[in-house]
């Protein structure tokens, strides 16, 4: 899925009703915002939180110190681990580290559901659309909470 | 909370800067960790550093470590930080450590992020990257820049905003405790270590390192292509040039391409494992062969590494003389490399008289120039057997910890190193009599005093070479610590004898005189081996090695021979191969574990498979690990199903529907492409090669099979030769064609896999030129009327079962579990706990001291110095470390943890 179609998918499961445009930059086809109030926003990561907070659903980004630290680093886990690897080896790794991750949690942080749980998801899908048993298995604990019909 | 952080980790940096914003809101424990410890339990890799929260989850992220002590403090999170943090995470790291892992290009990898940073500093007109104040994203970007930047040589001048930043940033206290803290004032050279384990960036962005075949996309051709892939074709036979005679001795001709290609050579008393004939003897073995095809004048060279301590010890073991050694063993080596198919033209030793000669008249040489010198070191001698004792002949009571049975250089028990001259009651290993202290002679290469010719050879050798990263890397890394002079004689019988009065019992040490083996095995195959080694203007180097060989090709023989200054050909091509492990772990003779040379013939596997599989999964570039099922999976699916489904069929249809000869072809556009696309591949098989890029360029057969087999499958030969007159001709032109890629591939094939490659040309009855020479274009080598030979499978399935009983046999898989399971267990002990309101400055200090005074006992043991002045520091050392643990409230003999990843 291209960045700019999973934000748009982000907007509408946030209730964000108006649409963004985004542009593309570079060789990996960044996503770029150009927001009505200041500089222009590029990367996923980056505008998604933004989208959060224009939704007033800061919830998302976590309640506590921890928690925002939590989402945080997921985010970056999407876009460098999640996004940078192709090769089965390292897929194998990646889903074995997060299945062991989250076998005693319901959501990425624990118990809360926020936009890590979303973009994770979101990256993880090509693996899964893949019609992998094995990836699929390895995928149940991270699509088993209640909030995965996005 | 407590924060694991390890030396030399260059994500320690922002951290450590930022845990201080936490200081009164929440307790942070430091704890030193090593830099392969695995202190996240649910992560597969190694990672550091590491936060633990005290609800027990864990940060790991660098970025979110310090955005989290950040937020402790009251800050709140903006677009603009989250922004410069994921361009940091996306962009700048894999900029950064592709440059601080090559080396090379270091500003041009680079650049275009430092200018990034540059302008929006300038842009905003600010002093920080988000404001008017120093903030997260500055401390991150810090932190990441640190390694290369703190080095003032790599930032260029214009960048003058990015300049002051990162200086303002640099001179601030918690910045620069945290550099102090994880680079121990060696600067850059600290994460050395750290970055050398990291695999290697691949080179085009994003193309994913794997064992899989990638996906495959056609490139679209030109019609300019296809034509001149159409003529190329046409000419067949016409364009090969004759085939050159076979010389014998092999020389170097004037006026063409020569290359001369060494393998490491194998230390006699190892059986090699899989890993060392990966490394060195098969990789430089495809090159040699795909040279031949080439028709390029290629002689290829190896032999035993002979001499040696432990050819000597190996000999008392098994109550042989160290020459029986040395025979017993060199045909052990020989028959593997036979079995394996390696094509040597010499498989020699480095017991020769020519041996004695050359290096003795390298020595010489360096000698009348003064790039020797000699120095008296205080050593252990054994009145009994009247010679000095190398640490290895000593055994005696462990001066720390009282052990019977110490060595003379460590002590098996307490693990800690020994000056033989220390240990108590000391023994001489052959007679059991006591030693006493006396001076001796030494003689000492000086290495700083030769740097600078290196250098200007390296400078104009590098550039637009294909030395491996990682052989350029390692070079440059010991050029950058300085060259340190070395001993190079030792106390030993069995070696080069020293030419020189006084050193009757000493002989060369094996580093300085077994790279010159090259020399003396070339001598002892032709007499005018000169023409090869003193010819640096006609003849191209190539040297073949796994990684921990590097300095001794590239540094050491290199100064000896630019000192001896004797126009000595020197390596062109340092080809450097990165480790193969086993089955996840490493391969081990003691444990059991792996596979060597001589077992792979019991396996039942033909050695071609075994070829096949190494070169697949060769560590060109990272580590990659031997695995049974990969192997299995290898075999029946790439080899089984593609390669071997392919020719069978193509030769199957020659044989079945046209009587065996080959029918006649009407090449259509579409068969028109598919010759240009498989001329395409061939050229880019080509290029790699040329580059040494042996793993890739096995792909591109590969990939060629495939596009026959879907090429078969779509026009389905089989049907239309039972249909009308027309469909006949098109199964005739499909099957001619595929019959014709089948040869291209035998050729191919040859450098990787030359029994199949033969058993397919017999099979095809391939002309005998197109067999033994490979050009840049797809040519039709089999013509209409051509009659091949029968036609059989050439592979065989490999079954779960076998593999399963192969697996047991070899060890691995389930040992290698609870091998990991002892070190996770073992990290315990391995942390060594600070308490960050508990004086950490001394306990840093001491530790600091220990470290500085670590480096100055091993440097003072590297350089052979007076034993009475490496004892007395040592003490200091000792007592340094136990002040360490008495601070650190740990008893002072608290194992070092292993590290293992």
């Amino acid at each position: 899925m291209a960045a700019a179609a999973e934000l748009s998918l982000l907007e509408k499961s946030l209730g964000l009703s108006k649409g963004n445009k985004y542009s593309a930059q570079g060789e990996r086809q960044i996503p770029v915002l150009q927001t009505n109030n200041g500089p222009s926003l590029t990367g996923l990561t980056t505008i998604a939180a933004h989208l959060v907070k224009q939704a007033n659903k800061e919830y998302l980004l976590g309640s506590t110190a921890e928690e925002k630290a939590i989402v945080q680093q997921w985010l970056e886990y999407r876009v460098t681990q999640v996004d940078g690897h192709s090769s089965k080896n390292d897929i194998r790794t990646l889903l074995k580290d997060l299945n062991s991750y989250l076998e005693d949690k319901v959501y990425l942080t624990g118990y809360n559901f926020t936009l890590a749980d979303i973009l994770l998801y979101y990256g993880l899908h090509r693996f899964i659309a893949n019609h992998d048993c094995f990836v699929y298995k390895k995928m149940r604990i991270v699509t088993g909470g209640p909030h995965v019909c996005l | 909370m407590r924060l694991f952080v390890s030396e030399g980790v260059p994500g320690c940096l922002p951290v450590l800067a930022a845990a201080g914003r936490a200081r009164g809101r929440a307790e942070v424990l430091i704890s030193t960790v090593g830099p392969e410890d695995c202190v996240v339990p649910f992560l597969t890799r190694p990672k550091v550093p590491v936060l633990q929260l005290d609800s027990g989850n864990y940060l790991f992220s660098t970025s979110a470590i310090c955005r989290y002590f950040f937020l402790l403090s009251g800050w709140e999170q903006d677009d603009l930080t989250n922004q410069w943090l994921e361009w940091e995470a996306t962009e700048l790291q894999p900029a950064l450590s592709a440059a601080l892992q090559e080396g090379e290009d270091v500003l041009g990898s680079v650049r275009r992020a430092l200018t990034h940073i540059d302008h929006s500093l300038s842009r905003q007109n600010c002093p920080f990257l988000a404001g008017e104040t120093e903030s997260l994203a500055d401390i991150v970007l810090w932190g990441a820049l640190y390694p290369l930047l703190q080095d003032p040589a790599y930032l260029p001048e214009e960048l003058s905003a990015l300049h002051s930043w990162f200086q303002t940033l640099s001179t601030q206290e918690p910045c620069q405790r945290a550099a102090e803290t994880v680079l121990k004032q060696q600067g850059v050279l600290a994460l050395r270590p750290y970055l050398q384990k990291q695999p290697q960036p691949s080179p085009t962005e994003g193309r994913a390192v794997t064992n899989e075949p990638e996906e495959e996309e056609l490139a679209t051709l030109s019609e300019e292509e296809i034509a001149m892939a159409v003529t190329a074709w046409e000419k067949g036979l016409e364009s090969l040039p004759p085939l050159r005679p076979q010389q014998n001795p092999v020389l170097p001709v004037a006026g063409e391409r020569n290359v001369l290609i060494t393998s490491a050579l194998p230390y006699v008393n190892n059986v090699p494992h899989l890993g060392n004939i990966i490394g060195c003897v098969l990789s430089a073995d495809v090159f040699a062969r795909y040279s031949r095809l080439r028709q390029w004048n290629t002689l290829y060279l190896c032999g035993t590494d002979e001499y040696g301590t432990a050819t000597e010890t190996k000999a008392l073991e098994e109550g042989l003389t160290p020459q029986e050694i040395c025979d017993k063993y060199h045909i052990i080596h020989a028959d593997i490399y036979r079995w394996f198919n390696i094509s040597f033209d010499i498989f020699g030793r480095t017991t020769t008289p020519q041996q004695t000669k050359i290096t003795q008249d390298i020595f010489q040489q360096l000698l009348k120039r003064g790039f020797v010198w000699q120095d008296t070191v205080e050593q252990l001698r054994c009145e009994h057997c009247a010679r000095f004792l190398a640490d290895r002949f000593v055994e005696g009571m462990c001066p720390f910890c009282g052990y019977e049975e110490a060595r003379g250089d460590q002590c098996d028990k307490c693990g800690k190193l020994i000056n033989a001259v220390e240990l108590k009651k000391p023994q001489c290993k052959v007679c059991r009599s006591c030693p006493v202290v006396q001076s001796t002679q030494h003689l000492f290469l000086d290495l700083p005093k030769l740097e600078k010719r290196l250098e200007e050879w390296l400078g104009r050798t590098l550039p637009g070479s294909d030395w491996t990263p990682n052989a350029q890397f390692i070079t440059r890394s010991w050029l950058r610590d300085g060259l340190k002079p070395r001993c190079i004689t030792r106390d030993l019988k069995w070696g080069t004898p020293v030419p020189l009065e006084g050193f009757e019992d000493k002989v060369f040490y094996v580093w300085f005189d077994a790279t010159i083996g090259y020399l003396s095995i070339t001598a002892n195959y032709t007499d005018q081996w000169e023409r090869w080694w003193k010819n640096p203007e006609q003849v191209d180097l190539y040297q073949f090695m796994a990684k921990d060989n590097v300095p001794f090709h590239s540094l050491v023989f290199p100064c000896s021979a630019l000192g001896a200054e004797d126009n000595y050909t020197l390596v062109s091509h340092l080809i450097a191969t990165e480790y193969l492990n086993y089955e996840d772990g490493k391969f081990s003779k003691s444990r059991g574990v792996g596979v060597f040379g001589d077992m792979a013939q019991d396996t039942g596997i033909p050695a071609d498979i075994w070829r096949f599989y190494l070169l697949y999964i060769r560590p060109e570039g990272q580590d990659s690990a031997f695995s049974w099922t990969d192997l299995l999976l290898k075999n029946n699916s790439e080899l089984l199903n593609n390669l071997g489904n392919f020719i069978n069929r193509a030769g199957m249809f020659v044989s079945k529907f046209f009587g065996g000869y080959v029918p006649e072809m009407v090449l259509t556009p579409d068969d028109q492409r598919l010759l240009a696309h498989v001329t395409l591949e061939l050229q880019h098989y080509h290029q790699l090669l040329e580059k040494v890029r042996i793993r890739d360029a096995l792909r591109s057969i590969l990939t060629i099979s495939r596009h026959g087999n879907q090429y078969i499958q779509v026009n389905e030969p089989w049907k239309r030769i039972k249909g009308s007159e027309a469909d006949r001709q098109r199964a005739g032109t499909v099957t001619g064609l595929a019959v014709n890629i089948a040869a291209l591939l035998s050729v191919m094939l040859q450098p990787y896999m030359p029994t199949v490659s033969a058993t397919i040309q017999a099979q095809l009855q391939l002309p005998p030129p197109a067999c033994s020479i490979l050009l840049t274009n797809f040519l039709c080598t089999l013509p209409a009327g051509h009659q091949i030979g029968t036609v059989s499978p050439l592979f065989q399935k490999l079954e779960n079962d076998q593999i399963e009983s192969l697996r047991q046999r070899f060890g691995g898989g389930q040992l290698e579990e609870t091998f990991d399971l002892k070190a996770k267990t073992s990290l315990k002990p391995a942390v060594v706990e600070t308490v960050t309101t508990a004086r950490p400055q001394q306990i840093q200090a001491l530790m600091d001291e220990v470290t500085k005074q670590g480096n100055i006992v091993r440097e003072l043991k590297a350089q052979k110095a007076d034993k009475n002045e490496v004892a007395a520091e040592v003490a200091k050392l000792l007592d340094l470390k136990k002040q360490l643990a008495v601070a650190e409230g740990k008893p002072p003999e608290a194992p070092k943890g292993k590290k293992k990843k």
